[in-house]
């Protein structure tokens, strides 16, 4: 088991350093300088040449990319240009807000998407699982950025169910348990929009994997021994079936990340998402480069979570 | 003796299991619905390719008039005119035009690189396999939005085919992980080493023998890449990182949406094309479907 997690672990090494290699010769090819922001026409030539050689951007290319991968591991990336702050507090600050519309997100995918993942493989061919099928084919195809519109459209702007955007209202008092419950409420539509688009997997996977336990040797001997159809499903068929989907989680991350680009500049919402989008806007790349790599890190962390997952409920998959 | 070898040519035909197109045909012919998505997947494009070429002046089009501003879809707009007073139906055509010129280019592009990748990769295995099958690990765990954003922003003369080659350059890798799994299986079977012990060399072996075996998944997969990469060039345009500004692009009609009075009050000028992009995108997808039951026996309706 650790030998499998370790080994999973050695792998992730240089898919990272690669991945920082590209961001940083991707953030060379950009234009501007560490120093962008604190320079202006008066400054003195001197001062930038001596800024430049004390920055080490005269070094050769190695020892500044070893330098910035320094800097990057203590968190250390730089000043934001536009927000003239430490680039490290400004995630900070925005990873939380996107930690907890994921979070909502991810509980509310699961329970939409596994109701009807196993009612749909539990009555195979009736009306309710084409209706389900079709349910999922549906969601499969829209892409995120038309449904959140008109979600936010429909129901933001014209039924008023939800805010249509920022995180909180100013007018509640930090603190109080009305602050929290309008966190929460800002959150729910964005979360809402991304578990109706994300369900596709799920819901098939189980469907299958329902469908095919079905016709099993041990759901027959259960059978045969005399248990009603209702416990095997409950007892035998689900625990199996539900398993595997656990290892969905880590996928599930990766995508919510990718997701969150469009559901939170749409929703308004300031998370990681809007703020990246924001930081291409104004040309803002000490921040971006920090976010790619910070997302970089927490795809193949999800990944491999989901491999850790999947080795601790199926052991014929872990490697000896 | 003739007649007998005749007759016996044509039970043989009227036996054997139908084959390539005939299962396409009949598939569709089963699911009124994949049909009915076909027919009018194929009207719309052929429609638009022929309404943006010979009856839009895309210069006409994209003139500002600012009396027309946000003016209600009508009898001088059939679909109102945006925040520019340009007509929003013509929008839509040429921006369409342009969206399916893109994913077409990408599915391509991403096709032919993936298939030759898969191809390699599964029939030769090794050393060669080993070392693809690490680049797409590497690529599908990267979070490939942000660093399609970031190569967009840094490629110094930013033109459509700069970023079709961009978007391809991330886009390869599921083509060539299905292909290459299919081919692994498919060149362990008796006809690849009958083949081999005969002398065919590996060349015609691929191309000739284990391709055509391929062919029904490969059509499935481009079907619904090519929608999906409508989808993505869309979603790009729509957040100002796709098409260049002065091309008309269904996504940045999207984008118009971003400023709420638009989205509240002139839903003319982004619904319609959020409503196109979103039923272009189901057909496609239910024609993909079909095509997969149709590739896969154990799946197909007739």
């Amino acid at each position: 088991m650790w030998k499998t997690i370790v080994r999973r672990f050695l792998i992730m090494i240089p898919q990272l350093f690669v991945l920082s290699v590209i961001i940083f010769v991707l953030a060379k090819f950009m234009p501007g300088d560490p120093f962008t922001g604190l320079i202006t026409p008066q400054t003195d030539p001197a001062r930038i040449a001596e800024l430049t050689e004390k920055a080490g951007l005269n070094d050769p290319v190695h020892m500044q990319y070893l330098r910035w991968m320094g800097n990057a591991f203590q968190g250390d990336f730089g000043l934001s240009y536009t927000y003239k702050r430490d680039v490290g507090a400004l995630i900070g600050e925005r990873a939380l807000n996107t930690f907890w519309l994921s979070l909502l997100s991810v509980i509310l995918l699961y329970a939409l998407a596994i109701p009807l993942g196993i009612l749909a493989g539990r009555y195979q061919n009736s009306r309710l699982d084409k209706t389900i099928v079709l349910y999922s084919f549906v969601t499969y195809a829209i892409p995120t950025f038309v449904l959140a519109l008109v979600f936010l459209f429909l129901f933001g702007y014209q039924l008023r169910w939800f805010p249509t955007s920022g995180s909180v209202d100013i007018k509640t008092q930090v603190g109080t348990l009305g602050y929290y419950w309008d966190r929460f409420y800002h959150i729910l539509l964005p979360s809402i929009t991304y578990a109706i688009l994300g369900t596709t997997g799920i819901i098939q996977y189980l469907r299958s994997e329902i469908i095919d336990a079905k016709s099993m040797d041990y759901v027959r001997t259960a059978r045969s021994k005399g248990i009603p159809m209702r416990k095997v499903y409950s007892k035998h068929i689900f625990r199996n079936s539900l398993l595997p989907i656990a290892a969905f989680l880590g996928f599930t991350i990766t995508g919510l990340l990718g997701g969150s680009i469009f559901i939170e500049t749409i929703f308004g919402y300031p998370g990681m998402g809007q703020l990246f989008v924001s930081s291409i806007s104004s040309r803002d790349y000490s921040v971006i480069t920090a976010l790619v790599m910070l997302f970089g890190f927490l795809a193949l962390l999800g990944s491999l979570l989901s491999d850790i997952i999947m080795s601790i409920v199926d052991p014929r998959i872990r490697i000896e | 003796m003739a007649k007998k070898n005749e007759k016996n040519s044509n039970v043989n035909h009227v036996n054997s299991p139908p084959t390539g197109l005939q299962v396409i045909f009949r598939e569709f012919m089963k699911d009124k619905l994949a049909m009915f998505s076909l027919v009018v997947l194929v009207a719309v494009i052929i429609g638009i390719f022929f309404w943006a070429y010979f009856m839009i002046d895309q210069q006409q089009l994209m003139r500002v008039s600012l009396r027309d501003k946000f003016a209600a879809p009508g009898d001088k707009f059939l679909l109102g005119a945006d925040q520019g007073g340009k007509d929003i139906i013509g929008q839509i055509v040429v921006g369409a035009k342009n969206s399916m010129l893109i994913a077409i280019s990408i599915t391509l592009i991403t096709g032919i690189f993936g298939i030759l990748v898969g191809l390699l990769c599964g029939y030769f295995g090794g050393w060669i396999d080993n070392m693809f099958m690490r680049i797409i690990d590497f690529f599908i765990t990267i979070p490939s939005l942000m660093l399609i954003i970031v190569f967009i922003t840094v490629v110094p003369k930013y033109t459509v085919g700069a970023f079709i080659l961009i978007m391809s350059l991330f886009l390869w890798t599921s083509t060539a992980r299905l292909v290459r799994s299919k081919a692994l299986s498919e060149s362990r079977r008796d006809y690849v080493h009958a083949s081999k012990t005969l002398g065919t060399n590996d060349f015609v072996i691929i191309v000739r023998e284990i391709l055509p075996n391929l062919s029904s998944i490969i059509i499935v997969e481009m079907t619904l890449n090519f929608a999906g990469n409508v989808g993505i060039e869309t979603g790009l345009s729509y957040l100002g990182f796709g098409l260049p500004l002065s091309t008309p692009s269904l996504g940045t009609l999207v984008s118009n949406a971003n400023n709420p009075l638009v989205l509240q009050q002139y839903w003319w000028v982004w619904l319609p094309a959020s409503l196109f992009i979103l039923f272009m995108m189901l057909g496609i997808n239910y024609v993909g479907q079909a095509l997969r039951r149709a590739a896969d026996s154990r799946q197909r309706l007739g």
